[in-house]
Formats: structure tokens, sequence, C-alpha cells
């Protein structure tokens, strides 16, 4: 017999498993876009209070994913690709999770609201808010346009960053945001095309199972061709210039590409060449992102010596 | 029973404890190094004292007269 009985269980969840809660995945990107945004803000950011706020939009990000897991449990249960989760795997209990998203959520918007400004508090809070209850609660399990009203989220966070150091929204963070949010659609149905998934059988609408493959297919080219004029119309403004618009015709040329090619494709043609193409476009979507921030990273740090930019 | 001053259970949740202790010292010098950041950041060091609880207009410098 043991003084304390209560405690006998197999499991105990370690600092790893509440790690997982935040999607450590999804955090990195999150923390390049709002690295990028506040990078290339016309005003500059003292490189601790800079380190604070990306800190802070990180956790803020990762607090809702740990609030993503708890609400969708359920589902992430029945699909292989998330049965693993922390959650449906019995490693952290589903309260558990609910207090550390709530709990970091908290910690994050407060400290970025004092450690910056309002504007940018107020920002992190209403991401964290569209991705729980506007995208977890009420789209993902309501109509296969979850993915592109969804995908705000994910964009909010270069907006954040710019938000950080100049303390307001401009067409250029406003144009940051929409690349990302228009990218989104396509590249996640590049993904949906060629991923044997099991959203219908955990009853979550998918694009590819609602409408069909071919339907799919056609939105992949719809919204790539949507995203084109926000990508070059970016490299107009005072972030952009010639190096990042160089970069940006190259790249939406390549993903232009690939979205016709998937578009022209059938079927017989995907199951032939085991989804080559479609694997292909989903790898260019993933580059076409990071070049297109890397450009924007690039022409500002250009700026330093006078030669970025529309002006010299 | 076996009475011991280190319980299995601080052995099982060690890795815990070691991780919540890391993530408050990681916190504090967050709050101290943004603190030393803001004060630095002033330009008239007497404005530290305007951040006190109530309004003391005779801290607050006198904007430089411009000829």
């Amino acid at each position: 017999m043991t003084d304390f009985s209560a405690n006998e269980q197999t499991y105990d969840a370690g600092m790893g498993d509440y790690f997982a809660l935040l999607k450590p995945r999804v955090m990195s990107l999150v923390v390049f876009t709002a690295l990028v945004g506040l990078l290339v803000a016309p005003v500059p950011v003292h490189p601790f209070v800079g380190f604070v706020a990306i800190l802070c939009i990180a956790v803020g990000a990762g607090a809702s994913g740990a609030l993503n897991m708890w609400w969708d449990a359920d589902i992430d249960a029945v699909m292989k690709r998330t049965a693993g989760r922390p959650i449906p795997s019995g490693r952290v209990a589903p309260s558990e999770a609910l207090g550390i998203g709530i709990g970091l959520s908290g910690f994050a918007i407060v400290l970025l609201a004092l450690a910056t400004n309002f504007l940018a508090a107020a920002l992190l809070t209403f991401t964290i808010f569209f991705y729980l209850v506007v995208y977890s609660m009420w789209l993902k399990r309501a109509t296969p346009q979850n993915i592109v009203i969804g995908g705000a989220a994910g964009a909010f966070p270069p907006m954040i960053g710019w938000a950080v150091a100049t303390g307001g929204v401009s067409i250029e963070s406003v144009l940051m945001f929409a690349l990302i949010f228009m990218w989104t659609p396509p590249h996640f149905w590049a993904l949906a095309l060629f991923v044997k998934s099991d959203y219908g059988r955990a009853g979550v609408p998918m694009l590819t199972e609602t409408h069909g493959r071919d339907a799919t297919r056609r939105h992949v080219l719809i919204y790539t061709v949507l995203l084109v004029p926000v990508a070059l119309g970016l490299g107009l403004t005072s972030i952009g210039g010639p190096l990042y618009m160089a970069v940006a015709v190259v790249m939406n040329a390549w993903f232009l590409k690939g979205a016709f090619d998937i578009w022209r494709r059938d079927d017989a043609a995907c199951e032939a060449d085991k989804h080559k193409v479609e694997i292909n476009v989903f790898k260019v979507s993933l580059y076409y992102l990071f070049a297109h921030f890397v450009a924007l990273l690039a022409e500002a740090a250009m700026r330093l010596y006078g030669i970025g930019g529309w002006s010299w | 029973m076996v009475i011991r001053v280190e319980h299995e259970l601080h052995e099982r949740r060690k890795g815990r404890n070691t991780g919540v202790g890391l993530l408050l010292v990681g916190f504090i010098a967050i709050v101290f190094g943004l603190t030393v950041v803001k004060v630095l950041q002033l330009d008239d060091i007497r404005e530290f004292e305007t951040f006190d609880h109530v309004v003391r207009p005779q801290l607050v410098p006198e904007p430089e007269v411009t000829q």
C-alpha cells in the first residue's frame, strides 16, 4: 500500500506533452511571419521589446492551438493524422488543455499590451478569438469553405508584428495579411488532393469530399489567380521594391502554372503518377510564401543601406 | 510502509517541476529586462517619477522654451 493512492496512474504528462499542445510547427510559421511584419515596418523597435513581442505572439498562437485541441478532441481522436495528439492519446486531460490555453492567452495578451501597445494586443486577442470561436467552433464543422475564412487566423501575425512597431494598421500590413489569407486555400487544397484524409468519418466537411475533387481543382486555380494581384500589389507599397517584385513575378508564375496543371488533370491522371503534380504544387506553395516574406525582409535590409524600395 | 523523504511522485514529476521553474525564471527575466529597457528609453529620467500612482505635476519636466 502506498500513502497516496490517488496519484497511482500509469502516465504523467511531461513538459513535452504540454509543449505539443501549442502546435510548435504552426508556431514556427507564426514567429517567422510576425518577425517579418515587425522588421519591415518603418519604425525601429528595441531588440529586447521586439523579442518579447514575438514571444507573446508565439505564445498567443500556441494558446489558441491548445484551445483548438481542447474543442476538437472528439474529431482529433477519430482521424489518424491527429489521433496521436496529447488529448486524444490520453496524455493530457481536456480540462488541462483548456486551462493552459486560457492562462497562456491571458499572459500573452497582457504582456504584449504592456510591452508594446494596445492595438497589437487587441489584434492578438482577435486572432485567438477568431481561431477558437469563428474557425474551430463555428465554421470547421459547418462548411467546406472553413479553410478560406479560418485562414484569416494564420494571416494575422505579420499584421500584429507591424502593429507592434508602428502602433497602427496600414495598406502594407493589410496586404501582408491578404497574401497569407489568399494563399492558404490553394495551399491547403493542394494538400487535400493527395493526402488520404478521414475528415468525412470525423464529420468535418472538406471540399474534396463535399463537392468532389474536380471542384477542388477548380478552387485551387481560382484562388491562385486571385492571389496574384495581392502578391504583386504588395510589391508596389513602401515595403516592396524591385527585388521583391522580381521574386513575386517568378514565384507567382510558378505557382500559377502549378495550379493550372492541377486544374487540367483528372483522377485517372492523378492515380497514374501517384499525385506527383499535386505534391509538387504543395511544395511550391511553401516556397512561395517563404520567398515572398524573405524578399520583404531583404528589401528592408537593403533600405538600411539606401538601396531598397522604389526610391533610389 | 516505508517512510521516505523523497516520494516517488517527486521523481515522477521532476521534469515538470524543473520545466515550471525554468519558465518562472524566464518570466522574471523578461519583466526585469522590459523594465530596464523602458526606463532607459525615457529621455528625461525625471519622467520616471511621473509613473507614481498619483498625478504629481511638479515632477513633470518643464517643456524647453524655444525662442
